[in-house]
């Protein structure tokens, strides 16, 4: 079947273990205040179309480069508002013993029909997951992302439940989510999860996308935001044990 | 035999010059890791410091700290001069005092003068009498030559930075042969030549042979005198470790002494040392810090190569190159890694003394190399972005396994082979001479012969093609011409008497043309062939503008639309430059590299059919066209590496910037992941890349703020060579800069 690609990224070295193919899905409804990507926002269908048989054939020129750990990654957007496409790539890579990640912010996540069981599915083919929390408390992630996080801390606890292997990734924002309070919520949530997650990234908050933001013609609402310093930094990688578990 | 021969394993180099056959017998081959290394002893500290320090003065004074204007340079024109002769266990200046630019006349008096005058020294009137009036020079006997047709060629630029009015270079000789057989073997084995030369009919082939056999035998007679005035007796061979490092250099310091080539490179060297070291450490006569010490102040000699150059040539070439080139690295015939713990050595001078442009370090790259030896180059490359990597595996085919890169990216079999070095044509112009029938659109002039230029308002593939190919094949026909006439001039009046006495007399010759202007002839076609391109011309009916309507494939991408383009532009030129006879029947190769001429190219260039305005800076080498990269690092890297190089056999290169946080978050992952990229990129047969790992942040505060200490010896690679950022031109920095960073979000 047909998914829609926003982009194609041949040298990812820092979305999963190794040198990764990054298939950028268009799509995402989340609206979060920092977005990189927010050219990626648009409707799935507005993005060009392709067969899943050829995305993998396309990504297949690049299999030498992957060494023993490198691979595929799907990145967006959001790759889970395209959950049959996604599925189907799986199943065509795994077919083919490619490492497979899944880099999401859960958004779409529901334990209802028809979501769920083919997010079973999917899990079953994926590596790797990369998970990114936004913010601990619900309000504030509403506030941050346009969207609650209760399904989103969900899908956690479902592939911590189930054993998946996850990253988590927390994009730390000064004076959104940098308070320590914030970040102890947060730890304490990812330590919950117990064994499943391997590895911990803090990503200091950038602004490389915001001229993309101009370019699309959206206000952007942290003007003002400084990246994180170093001290800032330093605190929130102690808090939510960051590295390899 | 020689007592200096003890311990070696016997072989065929034994009865005849054959150094190959001598490291074959001789190496040891180090799979271990650079834990070995030793740290810089207190004299290359003490040298490195009085060396950057006359470096910042030169720096200050304008770019060169003093200028010979009254010697003729020679092999023997100068006394022995020193940095610190206390402290210096390799010794050996161009001329009296470090950094001081030595007279060179020979390759054309108005540059020589012109170099002097540039930097405020007065040329002395009586040489300017004996090299106008009573001694001809390389560079006038060109012009006396030249056609009218190869003028205009070469003022509208669609020829550029022939070998005219400089060394052509690219010579290497085998200095090893120095240290392993001492000057009085070789001067014997050059006589025996020269006494079974011909059999008695005096041809022109057989005269040239014996005239230039003798000017060899006088330029080993001339190192003996210049060694022995630096108290040193190279009749003999080397007896250790550090005298084989002194002999060699001897027999290079006599080839910068009487060549100011382009480029002047140093060749391979490394596993040939190695052999003497091994010897000496293993006697107990040398610890590893010496044998540290020793490379180190090696290096440090061929930090210190300069030539008197003219303003027009360091817009070619810019930031003061000199091709030092230094291979590493490779795989023997046998399937032996050739990789020695001197090899390490070599490269850990980008640590002990920190990094530098030169010598042009290059890593003779196969995925059979050992791990820790591409884990230790890639560690070096992501610290210094000093290094480049050229495929041993596709070298060695065609080379053999005891080849040296010869220039920037080009190989060249090491004693046995010359190059005639013929810098490049600019395909991306001569699509536009295809287009406006031979008149040149920046300067008007007709410049090819008059053809029927393109009138639709559309441009037609097929039309353009057909055109474009006959414009090629008059390109090509005047190229080759034009060089054979530089290379008899070269010979005639400025031959390379040193390095040739190195080399074997039998020598295979290359006949190195080269391309220009690559990546955008190639995107040009792709629009006019996938687009729609409309022409907009001038009142003269010139065409100075395109629209172009649509998307179209661009070269970069791993899109085989445009890299098929690509891979034929390549074929139908050098297979048109093989059409013509060559020059003492050279072999013809052809290259896609530019140096940093691509911005002067840029300049002499219009617009061009892909979108690219007039005067822009032409993409450097064989890489695609700024911004046409879209899915990053190696979807491009796949395109170079559809580029067949037995069709380039002078070299494709390659040159890439990756953000260090683009290429993994610890060191660790950096160098397995950079290890990784190489791996792949050279199996698919590419033949060279250049990696430079920093971020734009770092390049745009070097250009604001050059004096910050850190940013002294700040080295890049550009195009098949590296330099100090801040000795480039303003241009070019802005250059570098824009060029596509490979860094996502």
């Amino acid at each position: 079947m047909k998914g829609n690609i926003h982009s194609i990224e041949t040298f990812g070295c820092s979305d999963g273990p190794g040198i990764r193919y990054i298939i950028f899905l268009g799509g995402c409804r989340m609206r979060c205040k920092y977005c990189h990507n927010p050219d990626t926002w648009a409707r799935p269908d507005t993005f060009q179309s392709k067969e899943a048989a050829e995305v993998l054939q396309d990504a297949l020129r690049y299999r030498d480069y992957w060494g023993a750990k490198g691979g595929l990654t799907f990145s967006g957007g959001e790759p889970l508002l395209q959950p049959e496409f996604l599925l189907e790539l799986l199943t065509l890579a795994k077919a083919q013993n490619i490492n497979t990640c899944i880099d999401t912010a859960g958004e779409p996540f529901t334990r209802e029909a028809p979501f769920f069981p083919l997010f079973e599915r999917i899990a079953e083919k994926t590596d790797l997951f990369m998970l990114d929390i936004k913010h601990i408390d619900p309000e504030k992630h509403r506030a941050l992302t346009g969207r609650g996080n209760e399904n989103i801390l969900d899908m956690a606890r479902y592939l911590a439940e189930q054993n998946r292997p996850m990253w988590i990734r927390h994009v730390l924002v000064p004076g959104i989510n940098s308070d320590e309070a914030s970040l102890r919520a947060t730890a304490a949530f990812i330590d919950s999860l117990g064994g499943a997650v391997q590895r911990v990234d803090v990503l200091p908050y950038h602004t490389l996308g915001v001229f993309k933001w101009k370019a699309l013609g959206i206000p952007y609402e942290l003007e003002n935001v400084p990246t994180p310093d170093k001290q800032m930094l330093a605190l929130a990688k102690d808090i939510l044990r960051a590295g390899d578990r | 035999m020689n007592q200096e021969w003890n311990s070696f394993a016997p072989g065929d180099w034994q009865h005849e010059v054959n150094v190959s056959d001598f490291i074959r017998h001789n190496y040891t081959q180090y799979e271990g890791d650079a834990s070995f290394l030793a740290n810089a002893k207190e004299s290359t500290r003490v040298l490195w410091d009085k060396l950057q320090a006359l470096q910042k003065e030169e720096r200050a004074k304008g770019g060169v700290l003093d200028m010979d204007t009254d010697i003729v340079s020679s092999i023997t024109s100068h006394k022995p001069g020193y940095l610190d002769k206390d402290l210096e266990v390799i010794v050996g200046l161009q001329t009296d005092k470090p950094l001081k630019r030595a007279f060179m006349p020979f390759g054309g008096i108005k540059m020589a003068e012109e170099a002097c005058e540039t930097y405020g020294y007065k040329p002395s009137p009586e040489l300017h009498k004996i090299f106008t009036d009573y001694h001809k020079t390389h560079n006038q006997g060109v012009f006396d030559a030249y056609t009218p047709e190869i003028r205009a060629a070469r003022k509208n630029k669609i020829i550029t930075g022939l070998p005219d009015t400089y060394g052509r270079g690219r010579i290497v000789g085998d200095y090893r042969r120095i240290a392993l057989y001492g000057i009085d073997y070789l001067v014997s084995a050059k006589k025996a030549d020269l006494a079974n030369c011909g059999d008695g009919t005096m041809l022109p082939d057989v005269i040239r042979q014996r005239e230039e056999l003798a000017e060899q035998i006088r330029a080993l007679g001339q190192m003996k005198e210049m060694a022995a005035s630096y108290g040193f007796d190279i009749s003999r061979p080397a007896g250790n470790a550090r005298e084989a490092v002194q002999w060699l250099y001897f027999g290079y310091l006599s080839a910068i002494k009487t060549q100011n080539g382009a480029a002047m490179s140093i060749g391979r060297v490394s596993t040939f040392i190695d052999i003497y070291m091994e010897r000496d450490l293993k006697a107990g006569l040398i610890t590893e810090e010496d044998a540290q010490e020793i490379i180190d102040h090696f290096v440090m000699k061929l930090r210190m190569v300069k030539f008197a150059r003219i303003p027009s040539y360091n817009e070619l070439f810019s930031g003061d190159p000199v091709w030092a080139t230094l291979s590493i690295g490779g795989i023997g015939n046998n399937g032996r890694s050739m990789v020695t713990k001197n090899d390490y050595r070599i490269l850990h001078t980008l640590e002990t003394m920190g990094p530098s442009p030169e010598p042009n370090m290059t890593v003779l790259y196969s995925d059979r190399l050992p791990k820790n030896f591409r884990d230790y180059a890639a560690k070096v490359s992501i610290d210094t972005s000093s290094i480049q990597y050229e495929n041993d595996d596709v070298m060695r085919r065609v080379w053999g396994d005891d080849y040296s890169i010869c220039c920037c990216v080009s190989a060249t079999q090491t004693g046995k082979e010359m190059q005639f070095f013929g810098a490049r044509a600019n395909l991306a112009k001569a699509l536009l001479y295809a287009i406006n029938g031979g008149i040149d659109e920046k300067t008007r002039v007709q410049v090819a012969p008059p053809t029927a230029p393109i009138t639709s308002a559309v441009l037609k593939y097929d039309e353009v093609l057909k055109k474009y190919k006959m414009m090629l094949e008059w390109l090509a026909g005047l190229y080759v011409n034009t060089l054979n006439l530089i290379h008899y001039m070269h010979d005639k009046y400025y031959y390379e008497a040193a390095e040739m006495a190195l080399i074997d007399t039998d020598v295979r010759r290359t006949f190195a043309t080269g391309i220009a202007g690559f990546s955008h002839a190639v995107d040009s076609l792709c629009a006019i062939k996938y687009a729609k391109v409309s022409v907009i011309r001038d009142e003269d009916g010139l065409a100075v503008d395109y629209k172009i309507e649509g998307d179209f494939p661009r070269y970069g991408n791993d899109d085989d639309r445009a890299d098929d383009i690509a891979r034929w532009l390549l074929r139908e030129f050098i297979t048109l430059i093989r059409k013509h006879p060559t020059y003492r029947d050279a072999e013809p190769t052809t290259s896609i590299l530019t140096i940093t001429s691509n911005v002067v190219y840029g300049k002499a260039t219009g617009t061009l059919p892909d979108g690219r305005p007039a005067g822009e800076p032409l993409s450097p080498g064989a890489n695609p066209s700024y911004g046409a990269e879209k899915n990053g690092l190696l979807a491009s890297l796949n395109s170079v590496a559809k580029l067949p190089y037995e069709q380039a056999l002078d070299g494709i290169s390659n040159t890439q910037t990756i953000n260090p946080s683009a290429l993994g978050n610890t060191e660790e992952e950096r160098i397995q992941n950079l290890v990784q990229v190489m791996d792949a990129y050279f199996l698919k047969g590419a033949h060279h890349l250049n990696v430079n790992v920093f971020g734009t942040e770092k390049l745009i505060d070097a250009m604001e703020h050059p004096e910050k200490p850190e940013y002294a010896n700040f080295t890049i690679r550009v195009s098949g060579y590296a330099v100090k950022f801040i000795d480039l031109t303003k241009e070019q920095q802005m250059d570098v800069i824009k060029r596509t960073c490979h860094d996502h979000l």
